[in-house]
Parts: structure tokens; C-alpha cells; sequence
């Protein structure tokens, strides 16, 4: 176990390093990042000055480097359009992504899981197939589309819950939280729907195929030939050998809420990272979309690093064979 | 071989289990009867096809849809079990009837221990506390002749080689002392060097606890060596069954005769079941009278238009109509 960890650790590290190498590339080379921080009247002597200062001359490793060991602690620099450090401006905004991310992520998981398990038990009622023609939909709408659709029938023919921002917040230290107040669950909803749709139709569907596929295995037959309940068959073993999969296919499907977590907030003006990173792609403002960037990819990693730890929990096989390797 | 006087555990009467397809019903197992009494080993054997899993299926309640019991019945110790409902059945599975599939390697759910299956199984069949369940399994384990079962207990299926899945298989079929086990090709599947090993221990069992026996099988030399009585299964039909010595040393059944003339006799009684000319007809294309005739060396006229019944002749019964109780020209 230990040496599985360190392993993945080791690998995560390195997939950090190059997407922070990537966002640094983004940082450096895209426009002067001179001429991004002073006004046009600066003299030549000036900039040289200034580029001197900021160790812009130096090796690019040496760059890269300091890049690196600033970000590592919370230094990103500072926003060229508001001109305060970006990490505080992430700061402001990640609860709002997070929060909207993990309540997307949990109702897919929630409605996804149940439905799929009963479009596998039962695959020939009318009601699986239903649902299952109903995810097609799901699956083929773009997500602009859904949540416009969603804001023309909740918030603006039928005025039941708001179609744009967060409603009133909650300060629990740094964090801030919308889902403690009434206003703030009310303003969740249809954006946790609109994010939550794609990924609770693709697990719905996962969760369906794999049930099917484990219904036939011998293993099965044979739990039946022994007469264990449909209870003890259907969930101690069929839902559990679903169970790989559909947790590798959900955390790296958390990573991709997160992700495209930038059209839902756009559509519903949801005060995040993602709203936050268009805002900062039409102003150029470099440091926060490296930042937002270096972010991303963090959250995928630290995801993924958790799936993989979860896989190793539930499967033994993968489990007892990394043991014994380790113990030769 | 069966004496008259027992009642039989199992009784099985004009089976018929059919295929739904788009030009109409196909029989798959066609008015297939047979006992099985206490404690007693029945062979079955017949080419790829015939009918012997599904025969098998029938009687244990799983048949896969769309297949389907169409006709007949199946009485377990005087007690109807065809038209049990399912939950009624499943309790007669494992409790009463312990199972056996061809293949160890994919029986067990890889993601348990073998402990907990076994443990599962006990405590579904048996009124167990965990711990006493645990002891059972225990025990269970050391019976089938798994080594060092305090260790091995909490091991997962892919820890054990294939030998000793299926004896974790055999354990978990006998979890709850069954009357009857039905072993569909336990041995099909394993390396010759332990097969034997599996069957001298399904033999033990059979004795030590007056288990009856269905063993489904391609190995003669195992039907030999362990049957009382054989079923020898064509086409979907029982075409002779009959105690082992006579089904072996003097086929009736031209079939029979076949599938005999194919055992090596000098090394012994192994060997296995040769291709007899020809193949078995596939369901859709099972030919008018004896399904046997296109391939039957003795073939008379009537063969290609009656369909001879299972009857008894001499100290077996058997399907064929060179064997009629009484005496009709014999050829044409
Ligand atoms: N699910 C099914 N649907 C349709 N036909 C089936 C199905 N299962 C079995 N059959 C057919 O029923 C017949 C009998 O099959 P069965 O499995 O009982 O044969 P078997 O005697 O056990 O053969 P083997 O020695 O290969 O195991 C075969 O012709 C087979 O093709
Ligand atoms: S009934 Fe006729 S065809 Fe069938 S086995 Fe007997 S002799 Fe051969
Ligand atoms: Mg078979």
C-alpha cells in the first residue's frame, strides 16, 4: 500500500510539474509580460530595468524554478486587470465552483447510481427503457442549451427559482457558502441540474451496461445455484464488481464537472473560477488564466490520486498481487 | 441397480424444455425421465448438445430465459419442485439440491473471500450466528481438503490455484448437506493431474453423506469409476440408462454401443467420448422417428418415421426400436 501511494504520488508530482510548465510557457512567452505590468509611456531603460528585477534575464530554468516554488506556495502574482494577487481572487471564487461541482457531482451520483441499477435488473420493462431513451437526450444536448432551457422553463415562464448568481452567502472563515441559506440552495438548483444532466446520464448508462455484463458471469449463476437472496446477489455481488469502473469513470468525471463547470457558470452569471476565467481570457489577464490552469490540473490529479486508492481498496486482486511484489 | 423398495430422491418425468424461436417452439430436453435414488451416483453422458446442462438447469429452477420447463415434472422426496414459486425455489437451491459448474476459475466472485461465500451460504440456508457460520466454514474447508484452512479462509478466489477453486466450490455446494448435488462437468475444466483428485473427493462425500449424485461428464473412465447408473442423453432424449457394468460392458443402444466402442480397453476404462460418424442434429433439424437414424449403422425402415419410446429391455431401458418388447418384423 504504502509503496502504491509513493508511486502515484511520485507520478502526480511529475503531471503537476508539466502542466505547470505549460501554464509558466502561457505565463512567459504569450505577449511581454513587461508591457502587461507598466503603461505605454515607459521608457526602454525602464522596462530593462524592471525585466532585470523580475529575473526575467535569467536561465530558464532558473525561471521555471522560482515559477514553480512560488506557486508551490500560493504565489501567482498579481491579476494585470485587478491588479491584486491572483491567489486571493482564486480564493474568493473556489468555494463558489467547488460548491456547485461537488452538488452537480452528488446529484449525478445520487439519481445516476439508483437509475442504472434498476435499468439493469429490470432491461426490459418499459420504465429502463424509458429512462434509457430519456439519457440519450441527456448525453446529446449541449450544456448551454440545457441550462438555457432550464432558465426559460423554472426562472422565467414558471418564476420558481432564480436564473442568475449564488443568492446570499454564508462566510465560514475564507470559504463562502450558499448552501446554508434558503435564497442560496433556491439559486443552486438549476445550475447543479444543468451540470449534473451529462454526468448522471453517462453513469446512469455506465452503472446499466456493467450491471448487465456481471448479471452473466458464472460467478452469478453460481450465487444463484447456492439460492442466495436477489438481495445478497444483486448488491453484495453484482453492484459491488460494478463498482471499479463506475468509481474510475465518476472521479475522472468530477475533474471534467470542475472543467466544464465554465459553461454552466456562464450561463447562469455563478460567481466561480470558471466565470472568472472567461472574464480573464477577454482581458488578457494572464496570471489568473495560468492560475486557474495550474488549478485544474490539480484537481485532476488529486482526484484521479484518490481514485486510484479507492481501486486499490475495493479490488483485492490488485490489492494481495502489489503486496506480495512489494514484499519480494 | 436401484432397489424397488426405495422412494427415490429425485424424480424426474417427462421433461420438456423448449427454445421459443421465430418458426416456432424448439425442444430442447424431450420427455426425459429418470430417478435418482438416496445416496446414489447417476452418470450422464452424451455428445455437446444433448441436453445434459440444461436438463440439469431445469431441475435446479434456472433455466435462462427464454427457455422454459414446457412440459412434465420434477419431484424432490415426494414434493413437486417444477412449479415451486422463486423464492420457494431458492430455498431448495443450496439447501437441498448444491451445485457444481464446469468452470472454478470464474465461480467464485473474485471481490469476496472465500470465507465470506462460504459464510454467506451457511447463514442463508442454516440459522447461524456469524461465529458459529465462520466454524462451519472452517470445517467445511478442511473437508474438501483444503490445507491450513485457518489461513486460507480469508483468502480471495485468484489466491487459490484451480484444483483448490473447486474444491472451495465443492465446499460451498455442500454448505448446507444437501440431499443432492448436481455437478455439471466438474473436472472439464481442470488439469488432468487434479481432475482425479476432485472426483475421488466427490466420491467421498456421495459416501460419507449419503449425497446423491448427478454427474454430468464427457469422461467415461470417471463414469466408470464412479456412477451406478448411467443416462446416456442424444438429441435431447434419454436413448438408454442402465447401471454402469451394463452400460459399459454391453451397450443396447446403438448410440450407446458408439460412445463405448470408444473407450480404450486395454489402459483401462479412461478415455473419452469419440466422435461417432456424423454429428449430433442441431435443434431445429432433429429428424422424423429416431433422431439417431441418419447416423445408425442398424437402421430399419420405421426408424426414419416412428419415434421409438424409453422402454424397458432387459436389465436397462432404452429407446430403440431394435428392442421391442414384442416381436414385429425387424426388417424391411
Ligand atoms: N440459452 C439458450 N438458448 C437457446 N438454445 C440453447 C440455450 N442454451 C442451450 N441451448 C441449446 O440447447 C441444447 C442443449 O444444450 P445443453 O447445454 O444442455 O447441452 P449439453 O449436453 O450440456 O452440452 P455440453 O456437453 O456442450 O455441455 C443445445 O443444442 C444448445 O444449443
Ligand atoms: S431406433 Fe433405429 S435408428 Fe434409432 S437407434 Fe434404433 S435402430 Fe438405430
Ligand atoms: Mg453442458
Amino acid at each position: 500500500m504504502v509503496a502504491f501511494t509513493i508511486q502515484r504520488l511520485l507520478q502526480s508530482v511529475l503531471v503537476m510539474l508539466t502542466v505547470a510548465l505549460i501554464a509558466f510557457a502561457l505565463f512567459n512567452y504569450v505577449g511581454d509580460p513587461i508591457s502587461n505590468i507598466v503603461g505605454q509611456d515607459t521608457t526602454l531603460a525602464d522596462r530593462d530595468h524592471l525585466r532585470a528585477e523580475l529575473g526575467l534575464n535569467d536561465s530558464f530554468i532558473a525561471q521555471f524554478a522560482r515559477f514553480v516554488s512560488h506557486a508551490a506556495q500560493g504565489n501567482f502574482g498579481l491579476s494585470y486587470q485587478q491588479a491584486r494577487p491572483v491567489s486571493q481572487i482564486i480564493l474568493e471564487k473556489m468555494p463558489a465552483t467547488l460548491e456547485l461541482s461537488f452538488t452537480a457531482a452528488l446529484l449525478a451520483l445520487i439519481v445516476g447510481v439508483p437509475m442504472g441499477i434498476y435499468a439493469g435488473l429490470h432491461r426490459h420493462s418499459w420504465v429502463s427503457q424509458t429512462m434509457l431513451t430519456v439519457s440519450l437526450i441527456g448525453v446529446s444536448l449541449p450544456t448551454f442549451l440545457i441550462g438555457i432551457l432550464l432558465i426559460l422553463i423554472f426562472a422565467v415562464v414558471l418564476g420558481w427559482l432564480p436564473s442568475f448568481g449564488r443568492g446570499a452567502v454564508v462566510h465560514i472563515g475564507w470559504w463562502t457558502t450558499g448552501l446554508l441559506t434558503a435564497e442560496g440552495l433556491r439559486a443552486i438548483i438549476l445550475p447543479a441540474i444543468t451540470l449534473a444532466l451529462f454526468q448522471m446520464t453517462l453513469i446512469m448508462r455506465l452503472v446499466r451496461a456493467e450491471m448487465i455484463e456481471v448479471l452473466r458471469t458464472d460467478y452469478i449463476k453460481f450465487a444463484r445455484a447456492r439460492g442466495l437472496t436477489s438481495r445478497a446477489i444483486n448488491f453484495g455481488h453484482a453492484l459491488k464488481n460494478t463498482l471499479v469502473p463506475v468509481i474510475t469513470i465518476t472521479g475522472l468525471q468530477l475533474g471534467s464537472i470542475i472543467a466544464f463547470a465554465v459553461i454552466t457558470e456562464t450561463v447562469f452569471q455563478w460567481p466561480g473560477m470558471g466565470l472568472m476565467f472567461i472574464q480573464a481570457v477577454s482581458f488578457a489577464d494572464i496570471p489568473v488564466m495560468a492560475t486557474y490552469l495550474v488549478l485544474v490540473g490539480f484537481f485532476f490529479v488529486v482526484i484521479n490520486l484518490v481514485v486510484d486508492l479507492l481501486y486499490y481498496v475495493v479490488d483485492p486482486r490488485l490489492r494481495i498481487e502489489r503486496e506480495a511484489s512489494a514484499n519480494v | 441397480m436401484t432397489p424397488k423398495n426405495t422412494e427415490p430422491l429425485l424424480r424426474v418425468e417427462n421433461l420438456r424444455v423448449e427454445v421459443p424461436s421465430r418458426r416456432g417452439a424448439l425442444t430442447a430436453v424431450d420427455d426425459v425421465s429418470f430417478d435418482i435414488a438416496p445416496g446414489e451416483v447417476l452418470g450422464v453422458v452424451g455428445e455437446s448438445g444433448a441436453g445434459k446442462s440444461l436438463t440439469g438447469a431445469a431441475i435446479i429452477g434456472l433455466l435462462e430465459p427464454p427457455l422454459r420447463i414446457a412440459g412434465g415434472s420434477i419431484t424432490l422426496s415426494g414434493r413437486r419442485i417444477d412449479t415451486l414459486p422463486y423464492e420457494a425455489m431458492r430455498r431448495v437451491r443450496g439447501k437441498e439440491i448444491g451445485v457444481i459448474f464446469q468452470d472454478p476459475l470464474t465461480s467464485l466472485n473474485p471481490l469476496h473471500t472465500v470465507g465470506h461465500q462460504l459464510v454467506e451460504t451457511v447463514r442463508t440456508h442454516l440459522d447461524m450466528g456469524s461465529v458459529e457460520a465462520r466454524g462451519r466454514a472452517l470445517s467445511l474447508l478442511g473437508e474438501v481438503g483444503i490445507a491450513a484452512a485457518e489461513e486460507r479462509i480469508d483468502h480471495y478466489p485468484h489466491q487459490f490455484s484451480g484444483g483448490m477453486r473447486q474444491r472451495v466450490v465443492i465446499a460451498l455446494a455442500i454448505a448446507a448437506s444437501p440431499r443432492l448435488i448436481i455437478a455439471d462437468e466438474p473436472t472439464t475444466a481442470l488439469d488432468v493431474s487434479v481432475q482425479a483428485q476432485i472426483i475421488a473427493l466427490l466420491k467421498r462425500l456421495g459416501r460419507d453423506h449419503g449425497t446423491a449424485i448427478m454427474l454430468v461428464t464427457h469422461d467415461m473412465g470417471v463414469i466408470a469409476e464412479t456412477a451406478h447408473r448411467v443416462a446416456v442423453m442424444y438429441a435431447g432424449r434419454i436413448v438408454e440408462i442402465g447401471s454402469v457394468r451394463k452400460i459399459i460392458d454391453r451397450p443396447s443402444h446403438p448410440y450407446t454401443a458408439g460412445l463405448m466402442a470408444s473407450i480404450p480397453r486395454t489402459s483401462g476404462p479412461r478415455g473419452r467420448l469419440q466422435q461417432i460418424d456424423g454429428t449430433m442434429p442441431r435443434l431445429n433439424a432433429i429428424p422424423e422417428g429416431c433422431p439417431f437414424n441418419p447416423r445408425c449403422p442398424k437402421r430399419l425402415s420405421r426408424c426414419r418415421h416412428d419415434r421409438p419410446d424409453l422402454i424397458p429391455s432387459g436389465d436397462a431401458d432404452v429407446a430403440c426400436w431394435l428392442y421391442l418388447p414384442v416381436s414385429e418384423p425387424t426388417h424391411a
